[in-house]
């Protein structure tokens, strides 16, 4: 049985562990991370408002992967601290979901990397059947869905990946660069899905850098330079009037 | 003139279903089979612990496995004999030249290589998934089930690494099972005794279908890793 996609995403936005109003802001402050003796993190301080979409954009090696690693909590910070609305990282990892530049399908049908978060959430029967269509439906890869997941393209990989995600029930979704390597259209069809998301009240920070779907997509942005971040604020204003000289020189290599 | 009537007469045991040579072969499957299921059990355990888990030990513990893979198969042999002899502590299982005692030689022999390369496996696999099962909340024994999984057909190669070494196996064997008549005699063993009694058409026959088998076991493994690639471009268009 399949339902509209609008009606799998209250399915997704139920039973949350965590609603993103209260997780935000979230707030960096003197945030450090140091790797092999390099600070790829600098003494970062920042405030995310509660907006459906923040963008992180950046130079290559700007830190901004692993500045997500570290709000997801897969990273210790050296030094300073982040935390999220009033909880701490540990706390808020179930109400995160996080997608990766190069997504990690499992060896199994498209449908089974589904079932797996599904099952995992203990749903059986006819629960489980009835959301794995919801999110093959949702990623528009219900014909594919008994395929062996690696042999998807690169535009299909990415929207299960997303699917994937989104069947935790989080409140709060980190992508990084989900459509780095995508063809415009494919690239496109990552972008409705994640418009769609935040419809439903999940909460996006977007690593991209493109700053067209920056633009398209996102509220509020955070410019990244060297480790820290050197202009944050509402997108349209980041983008067209940059006051930081960091952010103006990266914003002219890109236009 | 020998050497030529060895092959024929080879051939006709063969051919014949020798009820005898069949005895032997099975009793080797039967031995080497049972060895593989025990060590995979302990194997892929022991393999998959180490390969997830962070534990003080650790480390020592791969030193110790990786040195286990070169144990000399005579060494093994002796030291099961001496444990199951009637002096020994497990003297009172009455063990000795059994074919439980040769499944317990072989057991000790290939345990370390299913460890080993399991955990080799697994490790590697690893690095690819952690972030991604780490995000998901997959940890503990549930990311290793989970990794054992996903790692499953590098894994059937590795068990028949295992199997190719215990079925092939001479030293160990011929010491804890006596290489006993209708009880014990395994290929193995009984290619060093005919060929010493100058019967060379078993010895032959024998070393025809051992050879066959480790044909067979490569053509599976190598069936398995094209498995994970097979459809890779299936869809492609």
């Amino acid at each position: 049985m399949l339902m509209p996609a609008s009606n799998a995403f209250e399915m997704v936005s139920s039973r949350q562990t965590a609603k993103a109003p209260d997780l935000f802001p979230v707030v960096a402050s003197r945030l450090s991370f140091v790797s092999a003796g390099k600070r790829i993190i600098d003494e970062a301080s920042f405030e995310m408002q509660d907006v459906p979409c923040t963008a992180i954009i950046g130079h290559n090696g700007a830190g901004k992967s692993v500045l997500l690693r570290l709000l997801h909590g897969l990273l210790r910070p050296s030094g300073g601290t982040i935390s999220w609305g009033l909880k701490q990282i540990g706390e808020v990892r179930a109400a995160q979901a996080m997608v990766f530049q190069k997504p990690v399908l499992l060896k199994r049908s498209v449908a089974a990397n589904l079932s797996f978060v599904l099952k995992r959430r203990g749903l059986r029967g006819d629960d489980l059947k009835s959301n794995t269509a919801h999110f093959l439906e949702l990623a528009d890869l219900v014909s594919a869905a008994n395929r062996p997941a690696h042999v998807l393209s690169g535009g299909e990989a990415q929207r299960l990946a997303i699917a994937r995600a989104l069947a935790t029930r989080p409140s709060v979704m980190l992508l990084d660069e989900p459509s780095a390597s995508l063809d415009p259209k494919a690239s496109a069809a990552v972008e409705q899905i994640l418009r769609q998301t935040m419809a439903d009240g999940v909460r996006v920070i977007l690593v991209t850098q493109d700053i067209g779907q920056a633009e398209r997509l996102a509220d509020r942005t955070l410019v990244m330079h060297e480790g820290s971040v050197a202009e944050q604020g509402p997108t349209k204003q980041v983008l067209e009037h940059p006051q930081s000289g960091e952010a103006k020189a990266f914003l002219h290599h890109h236009l | 003139m020998e050497f030529w009537s060895a092959f024929s007469i080879a051939f006709e045991l063969i051919s014949s279903f020798d009820t005898n040579l069949l005895e032997i072969v099975l009793l080797s499957l039967r031995v080497s089979i049972s060895a593989l299921l025990i060590s995979a059990i302990i194997g892929l355990s022991v393999g998959a612990v180490l390969a997830t888990f962070e534990f003080a030990g650790r480390s020592t513990l791969i030193i110790i496995v990786n040195a286990l893979l070169a144990l000399p198969p005579v060494v093994v042999g002796l030291v099961v004999y001496m444990m199951l002899s009637n002096a020994g502590p497990f003297g009172w299982l009455q063990l000795l030249y059994s074919p439980f005692a040769m499944i317990i030689a072989q057991v000790i022999l290939i345990t370390p290589i299913v460890i080993a390369l399991s955990r080799q496996a697994l490790e590697e696999l690893n690095t690819t998934y952690d972030e991604q099962l780490r995000s998901l909340g997959v940890h503990g024994f549930e990311k290793a089930r989970t990794l054992l999984f996903e790692a499953r057909y590098a894994l059937l190669t590795v068990l028949l690494a295992g199997f190719g070494r215990a079925i092939s196996e001479v030293g160990a064997v011929i010491i804890v099972g006596g290489n006993i008549n209708h009880v014990t005699r395994v290929m193995t063993t009984t290619i060093a005794l005919e060929t010493s009694k100058g019967d060379l058409g078993l010895a032959l026959a024998l070393g025809i279908i051992l050879l066959a088998i480790a044909v067979i076991v490569n053509i599976i493994a190598s069936s398995f890793k094209q498995l994970e690639g097979r459809y890779r471009y299936a869809y492609a268009g």
